[in-house]
């Protein structure tokens, strides 16, 4: 137990110590809304059921979140700590897999909740978020996910050869995904068929998950077993795919 | 004596390419003992099925008594190890290295003074992408020793450094050495296991080839020594062949080399002085291990 929180500590550290990952994984969201906050406003819109755009984009941005992390974060540094040695090292120690892993997983929750902290405390300062009633539940759906995420971030960084193309593959998956979804920009405002395309894509998913809990506090039962079908899969071929080198 | 390492007929092949085909050696205890061969001769696949990260496809290895496969955790306890081409994260502080690897094993000792020790006080706090080659070598041979390991295993730990580096590595493996525990060094250098090593195996297509002292090894060549000096323009080499023990001359331009046995150095000079020619860069130069490899090959070692 003293061992995996060293190693979570000292992960969290390292992340802390990474400018370009710091910037996309915290500042971009924030920026993002900061941005079509200050396009749109935040008024309260009796259209949008009282609630003004920036409220309805929140669920967007943790979406987000959870896919920068999930298929950008983790890929890349897992298989830039096995194409430089690092897990090389960590091998010849009584250590095992598991507490790397567990911990990889621990800082990137943690880091999860400092960007939607980070959003949060914009959202309320700049434009004055209103939070609904009663919503405490997108917490473990965030929870879980983060964990279906991060499974195939790891499935990711095993199956890829090097941190390049786990990367470049890593972007390819979310990019598209992100506009997509509902995480960058409104679904509503999309044609009919993108939407249904958009319908397949597990980000959607999480972003209607945590939407629908937010607005009306209801569990959309789709949605838990598209990300829980991912988080299985995710987890059953990451045991399988893990390589230390 | 002890024998901590007991290694017989390993056998290890990846995608049916063999990288070790048959290696049988025994280390004993408070020994510096040399793993030497050329890239890909199978020294490391061996050294890694002995700590217990390759899986031997057949054969038998035992450590301090333990079978790397099934007590590979007890044994990560009880050994230290630097391997080739691993590294720490670039943004990782030398002390947070060390702290941090003290909590992998059950029994570790405090790492500040290791830090004295090796060299790395006042580093503490840089980064590891911030350390020179040498400094991280250190803080690798460092973390081997955070657990009092019984066997340490340095594989490769020179390459890359200077002359200065190296040696001052040298010095510290036999510091090591000095604690009562065993190291094994697998280098491809061999003026590296010369310098240290108490005994050496010598391992070239996944065969261990020659298993002795360095001396030993050397003696079996039953070596001529060389002498070599140089002379001033217009000396005749060849009038040196009739001195006693000499068995070849060569001349290029004003260096001469002058092959033989025996006590080569003092017929020679004798000689020279009977033609009035003191040359001032007189030397000898006996046979090393890289004549040893070449002997055995064929082939020197960097080929």
């Amino acid at each position: 137990m003293k061992t995996f929180l060293k190693l979570t500590y000292m992960e969290l550290k390292l992340q802390l110590r990474e400018p370009v990952a710091l910037f996309f994984t915290l500042a971009f969201p924030v920026m993002v809304m900061v941005l079509f906050g200050f396009i749109f406003g935040n008024e309260a819109d009796e259209l949008l059921g009282g609630y003004g755009r920036v409220d309805l984009s929140v669920p967007g941005y943790i979406g987000m979140i959870v896919g920068t992390i999930g298929l950008l974060g983790i890929p890349t540094t897992l298989a830039n700590y096995r194409d430089l040695g690092i897990l090389r090292r960590l091998r010849a120690t009584p250590l095992g897999s598991s507490p790397v892993l567990w911990s990889q997983v621990a800082a990137q929750v943690l880091m999860t909740s400092v960007g939607i902290s980070l959003l949060f405390i914009a959202g309320l300062t700049i434009f004055g978020l209103r939070i609904p009633d009663g919503n405490l539940a997108i917490v473990p759906a965030i929870l879980l996910s983060a964990f279906s995420f991060f499974a195939v971030g790891f499935v990711l960084a095993g199956v890829m050869p090097s941190a390049r193309t786990a990367q470049a593959v890593g972007m390819a998956v979310f990019y598209p995904m992100l506009f997509l979804s509902g995480a960058a920009m409104p679904r509503h405002i999309m044609p009919d068929s993108v939407q249904q395309i958009a319908g397949w894509l597990p980000l959607t998913h999480v972003v209607i998950l945590v939407e629908d809990l937010w607005l009306k506090g209801t569990w959309n039962l789709t949605s838990v077993a598209v990300v829980v079908v991912v988080l299985i899969l995710g987890l059953l071929l990451s045991r399988f795919t893990f390589r230390w080198e | 004596m002890t024998r901590v390492i007991e290694v017989r007929n390993l056998h290890k092949a990846y995608a049916g390419v063999t990288a070790v085909e048959d290696v049988s050696f025994t280390v004993e205890a408070g020994e510096i003992f040399g793993i030497i061969g050329p890239n890909g001769s199978g020294k490391t696949t061996t050294i890694e099925s002995v700590i217990g990260l390759r899986k031997p496809d057949g054969g038998s290895v035992s450590v301090l008594g333990l079978d790397p496969q099934t007590a590979a955790r007890k044994l990560g306890n009880r050994i230290g190890t630097q391997l080739q081409e691993a590294a720490l994260p670039e943004r990782m502080k030398v002390w947070e290295a060390l702290d941090l690897y003290a909590s992998f094993y059950e029994k570790t000792v405090p790492w500040e003074p290791l830090v004295e020790q090796w060299g790395l006080a006042e580093k503490r706090n840089t980064q590891f992408g911030g350390l020179s080659g040498g400094q991280k070598q250190r803080l690798f041979i460092a973390l081997a020793l955070l657990n009092d390991p019984e066997i340490v295993f340095l594989d490769e730990l020179t390459t890359g450094l200077d002359p200065q580096a190296r040696r001052a590595t040298w010095d510290l493996i036999r510091a090591i050495r000095e604690q009562g525990k065993t190291v094994v060094v697998i280098t491809h250098f061999m003026d590296e296991v010369e310098a240290l090593a108490d005994r050496v195996a010598v391992i070239d297509h996944g065969r261990v080839i020659a298993l002795d002292t360095p001396d030993n090894l050397i003696a079996s060549l039953n070596g001529e020594t060389k002498v070599l000096f140089s002379v001033p323009n217009g000396f005749q080499a060849k009038r040196l062949e009739t001195v006693s023990g000499v068995t070849a001359v060569h001349q290029h331009n004003h260096h001469i080399t002058l092959s033989g046995k025996g006590p080569l150095l003092a017929n020679v000079a004798a000689a020279l002085a009977q033609h009035n020619i003191a040359p001032a860069d007189l030397r000898v130069q006996q046979a090393n291990l890289e004549d040893v490899f070449l002997a055995l090959t064929g082939r020197t070692i960097r080929n």
